[in-house]
């Protein structure tokens, strides 16, 4: 139904840009166009789809939950929860949709026909209000045709419009990742106290898991403390920022200081194949591959060593790292200018001289910034963590045992099916939500240092 | 005095030497792990793309498939019981056979080998009633003894084949019935839970799938969105704000994109779960940004002269920007598109949170069906214990990684082809 009627409303646009152009050839034999014929067509066309093509996605939006509150309306006196009544409406749309199957009451089967009585007559006055738009606003534009109006303004004007909406997309992606995430996390946070969340130091989601009722509050507050999370993310960063930052700065500086053209050409792509490798390829590679040999090579020295530690995830994830260090560090030290290092070889340095105290602190806030960036990569993937390093959220600053992160956590938490509803989905929100201001904290300061650093220097 | 700085010298040189050995040394390391890494997954992989086969006799005796009829048709044929002939095909192996023996003779083909059985003489529908040679797809075990993986030389309780099956299969190969040839089903089959049915039809399929959503709706967008902000944005509060959005958007962990598709397009618009169309679409949020700032660039790198000539002309701003800067503008744009995509392809977590992990044994047809997407069919098979499955993993990175030099050449051809020199 819905297609027929979005078919229906662009074929009758491009009709009525192929009509809007003849009637302007008709127009040109009497009088002077005020445009291009074709912008008789667009202008025709726009009218005909922009007012229709709204209206009907404001209607697709809306009309669900006008529906659903039109049904609910009978159940009001019943004194359900919110919970309850979103599961009857689930079985009233399944019944209507004649894919019910549990036992059917009079009241529900009363609700269904009720709901298929109001689905039709929401479909049919859909149907009737675009018609109506479509008749009442393409004869609008029809008669400033016939009065051969301006033309090329207005299709512009609309452009930069639809230009200008497609930019707002962006924003939208932003307030839906903003509005999702607090949605749920401020629901957790209802069931859960916030400090218990940011303090505690027990991480067994699992353990709220109660067949047919309300879970144990005092296991609810035991269970989902997230600090050895936080603890654990920031652990693996920082192993894999001692693999990637050592080697990614001095691949840098070599790149960009003492690399003849042919070198640089080759191994700079090369090094940045390894930011193009997927995560999930890492990740298989640490728990096969790294994982039992750090474990063997542990167990040699007399260690104990779990299969997946720390330390595997995390110096795979240093090796991923290593490119965005390397080539951000580059570009930072070929944007520092000449007259610096000339200025230092005048003085007699030798280039390595040069670098350690004159091209590294001038590139430093720029160095400083990518590093950011980098960490901010780090603490947000997941694949490596999820595959190679243990699911289970030990406290721990032993590199060699298992540890988890606030990622590897929501992969755990919700894969699988999902109840919403459930304060073990609502915490994965909530962890998601702390990921994000992490995150977004520090992209804000190594954007905010790198810019001011390019200023400097432009 | 001279000495002294003759030895100072010499040690700044040595200090300089150094330092560049620590710079080859940094980048030496760099690439020797994608040597490794590349070695590892090759030399793990490349076996799962021969397949192994276990070649016996059939008889398709009349009476064992149970079938009346003098001249039987296709019904007939469809619906025979093809047990027995199945059985006896494997159990002939070894005519001395006790009871425990045939079902661990058994166990050394596929569990479907009874389909296979009936579908040779669906085929060939004038075998009925002949014997004829048959080849039945070996189990994941057999085929990891016949390809080295397995070590045969372990005590039997920790082997997956027994001594009894070792013993089967060295007659066998002797006789030269274990075949190898290139593993077709690989690629044309979908999930399954046997190692050796395995293939990766279903999540190639689905990658395709969400990569096409994703292009349908990032692209237009994103283009259009570069535009506006290159082009005809004021400059003022709201159009920073917009840029700064786009900025911090780029560098959102993945994972928090899988949160919105659960959030908003699974819990609030319904939109069907484990799909291709919701796993698009949450990707194409993510490589909106990517698009656009390389949008943008292109924008950017298209000279002002042009924009004046075209303004010159009198054309308006919409025509100059339509007509002559976008069109220009086009293959950077494009290239940039295809490496946000391969950036897409390669996205695992997102798809795993709204539900593209769910095992699916049938290939899709359309973006509204339920499937996989490669990087999650590694996941998937590299949680699986089977040994056989190894090698899977290592045949789909490779394919994947396959996949993606495709479309960064792709990108690199569209730019140094098509993009204009300014100079």
């Amino acid at each position: 139904m819905n297609l027929i009627l979005v078919t229906f409303i662009v074929l009758l646009a491009f009709t009525s840009y192929y009509f809007g152009r003849k009637k302007a050839l008709v127009i040109q034999s009497s009088q002077r166009l005020t445009a291009l014929p074709k912008f008789y067509g667009y202008y025709l066309a726009a009218w005909c789809a922009a007012p229709a093509l709204i209206i009907f996605i404001l209607w697709s939006v809306f009309e669900p939950s006008i529906v659903k509150t039109f049904i609910l309306q009978d159940y009001t006196d019943q004194n359900l929860t919110k919970n309850e009544l979103q599961l009857i409406y689930t079985k009233v749309k399944a019944l209507a949709l004649g894919n019910y199957t549990g036992n059917i009451t009079n009241f529900l089967d009363a609700s269904a026909d009720k709901y298929i009585q109001l689905k039709g007559i929401a479909n049919s006055a859909k149907v009737a209000i675009i018609l109506a738009i479509l008749i009442f606003s393409l004869s609008y534009a029809y008669r400033s045709v016939q009065k051969n109006d301006r033309m090329r303004e207005p299709v512009e004007i609309f452009l930069k419009w639809v230009l200008f909406v497609a930019s707002l997309g962006a924003v939208l992606v932003t307030i839906g990742i903003i509005f999702s995430l607090l949605f749920e996390a401020i629901r957790f946070f209802q069931a859960v106290k916030f400090f218990d969340f940011i303090f505690g130091t027990h991480w067994y989601p699992a353990k709220t898991f109660v067949r047919d009722g309300q879970p144990d509050p005092e296991l609810m507050k035991d269970a989902f403390g997230a600090v050895p999370l936080f603890a654990g993310t920031f652990f693996i960063a920082f192993i894999a920022m001692c693999v990637a930052i050592p080697i990614g700065l001095l691949s840098g500086i070599y790149l960009s200081e003492y690399a003849g053209r042919g070198v640089r050409k080759y191994a700079k792509p090369i090094i940045e194949i390894l930011a193009g490798i997927p995560t999930v390829v890492y990740g298989f590679f640490a728990a096969l591959t790294v994982g039992p040999f750090v474990k063997e090579i542990g167990n040699a020295m007399g260690l104990e060593v779990s299969a997946e530690s720390a330390l595997a995830a995390g110096a795979v994830m240093g090796v991923m790292i290593i490119p965005f260090i390397s080539s951000l560090s580059d570009d930072v030290i070929t944007a520092v200018p000449q007259n610096l290092r000339d200025g230092s070889y005048a003085m007699g340095a030798t280039k390595s001289e040069t670098v350690k105290k004159v091209i590294f602190p001038a590139a430093l806030p720029g160095i400083v910034g990518s590093i950011l960036l980098a960490v901010s990569r780090a603490v947000g993937e997941t694949m490596i963590v999820v595959m190679a390093s243990g699911l289970a959220a030990n406290l721990t600053m032993n590199p060699l045992e298992s540890t988890s992160t606030i990622t590897a956590q929501i992969v755990v938490i919700l894969i699988g099916d999902q109840q919403f509803g459930d304060p073990k989905t609502q915490s994965a929100f909530a962890l998601g939500i702390s990921l994000f201001i992490v995150t977004l904290f520090l992209n804000v300061i190594a954007l905010s240092v790198v810019k001011r650093y390019r200023e400097k220097y432009e | 005095m001279n000495n002294f700085k003759q030895n100072l010298l010499k040690k700044r040189y040595n200090a300089e030497r150094r330092f560049q050995w620590y710079g080859k040394i940094a980048i030496g390391l760099a690439l020797s792990f994608l040597a490794v890494f590349m070695f590892q997954i090759f030399s793990k992989g490349y076996s799962a793309f021969q397949k192994t086969w276990i070649v016996t006799e059939v008889h398709y005796d009349k009476e064992l498939l149970l079938i009346d009829a003098e001249s039987p048709s296709k019904d007939d044929l469809e619906n025979a019981d093809y047990y027995d002939v199945a059985y006896k095909a494997m159990t002939s192996l070894d005519p001395r056979l006790t009871e425990e023996e045939d079902r661990q003779l058994i166990q050394m083909v596929s569990y479907k080998y009874e389909t296979e059985v009936k579908d040779l003489l669906l085929k060939n529908p004038d075998y009925l009633g002949k014997i004829v040679p048959i080849k039945l797809t070996a189990s994941d075990d057999v085929d990891q003894v016949h390809k080295g993986n397995y070590p045969r030389d372990i005590p039997e309780k920790n082997r997956r084949v027994n001594d009894y099956q070792l013993q089967i299969y060295d007659m066998l190969n002797e006789r030269g019935d274990i075949l190898s040839e290139f593993n077709i089903s690989f690629f044309t089959s979908p999930d399954s839970r046997e190692a050796e049915l395995a293939g990766i039809a279903s999540s190639f399929m689905g990658t395709v799938f969400s990569i096409l959503v994703c292009l349908a709706f990032s692209f237009p967008v994103a283009v259009l969105a570069a535009i506006y902000l290159e082009e005809f944005a004021p400059k003022n509060k709201f159009t920073d704000f917009i840029e700064v959005n786009i900025n911090n958007l780029a560098a959102v962990p993945s994972i928090v994109f899988g949160l919105l598709g659960l959030g908003v397009l699974l819990a609030v618009f319904n939109l069907p779960r484990s799909t291709p169309l919701v796993g698009g679409i949450t990707l194409s949020l993510m490589t909106l940004p990517t698009i656009i700032i390389a949008a943008r660039a292109s924008l950017k790198a298209v000279p002002p002269s042009i924009r004046e000539a075209a303004l010159a002309m009198g054309a308006s701003n919409m025509q100059t920007t339509m007509h002559h800067t976008v069109p220009l503008s086009m293959p950077g744009t494009l290239s940039g598109t295809i490496i946000g995509l391969a950036q897409a392809l390669g996205e695992t977590a997102p798809l795993i949170l709204i539900g593209m992990v769910a095992f699916v044994n049938t290939i899709p047809g359309t973006p509204v069906d339920p499937a996989a997407s490669l990087p999650v069919q590694i996941y998937i098979w590299s949680e699986s214990a089977e040994r056989g499955f190894v090698e899977k993993v290592s045949a789909c990175i490779m394919v994947l990684l396959a996949f993606l030099i495709l479309m960064n050449l792709a990108a690199q051809i569209v730019r140094h082809k098509f993009e204009k020199k300014w100079s």
